[in-house]
C-alpha cells in the first residue's frame, strides 16, 4: 500500500492526493494537526525530516497556500503536502513536531501574513518589527517612504 | 632619507635639512600626510562585497601596505567601507554607526548595491536605493562585486582626496 493510499484511507474526506502534482492536498486546514501527527508518528510514515515550508499566493485575491516537503530518513520516502486556504485562516503550527518549522513558519508569516496557531514565538523574522504589510502578497503596495528613506526608485532624488 | 623617498611619498616639503633631521613644511601637508597614510577602516560587511573586501584585506592583496587596518569599533575607524546591499533595516544602523565615528571620517561605497540599489533597483521593496541617501559618500566603486584591485584603486583615490584637504582652514 502506497503512502498516498494510506493517507486517503485514513482521512477520507479531508485529504485528496493529486497524481498530476504528486502531492497531498488538505481540504480542511483544521485537520492539519491530526494529519501531521499521523505522518510523523505512524510506523508506515515516519516522516522525521521537514525539508522546507513554502508559502505562495494564488493571485485570485482570496487564497494563500502552503507547501510542506517531508522526507523520511528511515524509509527513504518523500511526501509533499499542500494546504490552500482563504486569507486570515489560522493554520495549526507543526513546530512542536518538527523544530525546523519554527523559522519557516515565521518567514511565511513575515512575507505572506499566514497566521499560525500554537507557535512558540510568532513574530517577524526578516523585516523590521514595525514594517507594514506582507511584501510577497500580490496585493502588496510598496510604500513611498520608510522612516524618511525613499523606498521605490525615485529619480527626482538625484537627477 | 634619500630624495627618492620624498618624491615617492608625495611630500610637498618646502625645505629640508638632512643632517639635522629637520623639515620645513606646511602644517596642512603634514596632517594630510598622516591622515592619508593610515586610513583605518571599519570592519563590517553587509553582503557578498564583504567577501571581496576580506580578500583585499588578506595576505594576497594586503591592504595593510596602505596603512589600512580593520577596526571593529566606530570610535577608532576613519573610513567606512559600505560593502554590500543596504537594506532599509540596516540603513538605520549604518547611519548610526557613521555618526559614532570620530572626525575626520570618510565613506567608500563599494559595489552596485550600495551605489544605487544594484539588482534591487526596480523591485526591491526592502533595499535602499543608494547609501548616499543616508551618509555622505567620498568614493564610489562600481562592480558586482568589485575585484580587490578595484577596491584598492578606490582607496588610492580616497588617499588623493585626503591629500587635497585643507584641515586647518575653516570650512564655510
Amino acid at each position: 500500500m502506497s503512502i498516498s493510499d494510506i493517507l486517503t484511507d485514513q482521512f477520507k474526506d479531508s485529504v485528496e492526493f493529486s497524481d498530476q502534482q504528486n502531492c497531498l492536498f488538505i481540504k480542511d486546514p483544521s485537520k492539519w494537526d491530526k494529519i501531521s501527527l499521523f505522518i510523523k508518528n505512524d510506523k508506515r510514515m515516519k516522516f522525521n525530516y521537514l525539508m522546507c515550508i513554502s508559502g505562495y499566493d494564488l493571485d485570485d485575491g482570496v487564497n494563500l497556500g502552503l507547501a510542506y516537503n517531508f522526507s523520511s530518513t528511515e524509509l527513504k520516502t518523500y511526501l509533499e503536502v499542500r494546504i490552500e486556504f482563504a486569507y486570515l485562516t489560522h493554520i495549526p503550527s507543526v513546530t512542536p513536531l518538527w523544530r525546523a518549522a519554527d523559522w519557516h513558519e515565521r518567514e511565511a508569516y513575515d512575507l505572506f501574513g499566514i497566521l499560525f496557531d500554537n507557535h512558540p514565538d510568532m513574530k517577524r523574522i526578516l523585516l523590521p518589527d514595525d514594517w507594514e504589510g506582507h511584501p510577497l502578497r500580490k496585493d502588496y503596495i510598496t510604500p513611498e517612504y520608510y522612516k524618511g528613506m525613499p523606498v521605490p526608485k525615485d529619480k527626482s532624488y538625484w537627477e | 632619507m634619500s630624495d627618492e623617498y620624498y618624491v615617492k611619498n608625495d611630500l610637498s616639503l618646502v625645505e629640508r635639512f638632512d643632517k639635522d633631521n629637520v623639515v620645513v613644511a606646511k602644517l596642512d601637508d603634514l596632517i594630510n600626510w598622516g591622515r592619508a597614510g593610515s586610513p583605518w577602516f571599519f570592519q563590517f560587511g553587509l553582503a557578498c562585497c564583504a567577501i571581496e573586501m576580506m580578500a583585499a584585506a588578506g595576505p594576497r592583496h594586503d591592504l595593510e601596505r596602505f596603512g589600512m587596518m580593520p577596526r571593529a569599533t566606530p570610535r577608532q575607524a576613519d573610513v567606512m567601507i559600505v560593502a554590500g546591499t543596504v537594506t532599509l533595516k540596516m540603513a538605520e544602523r549604518v547611519k548610526r554607526l557613521f555618526e559614532q565615528m570620530a572626525d575626520p571620517k570618510y565613506v567608500i561605497s563599494m559595489g552596485s548595491c550600495s551605489n544605487s540599489g544594484g539588482p534591487y533597483w526596480q523591485h526591491g521593496y526592502h533595499v535602499l536605493k543608494g547609501v548616499d541617501i543616508v551618509v555622505p559618500v567620498d568614493v564610489y566603486i562600481p562592480g558586482c562585486p568589485p575585484r580587490p584591485e578595484a577596491l584598492i584603486q578606490g582607496i588610492l583615490e580616497l588617499q588623493k582626496k585626503i591629500k587635497l584637504d585643507t584641515p586647518l582652514r575653516k570650512k564655510s
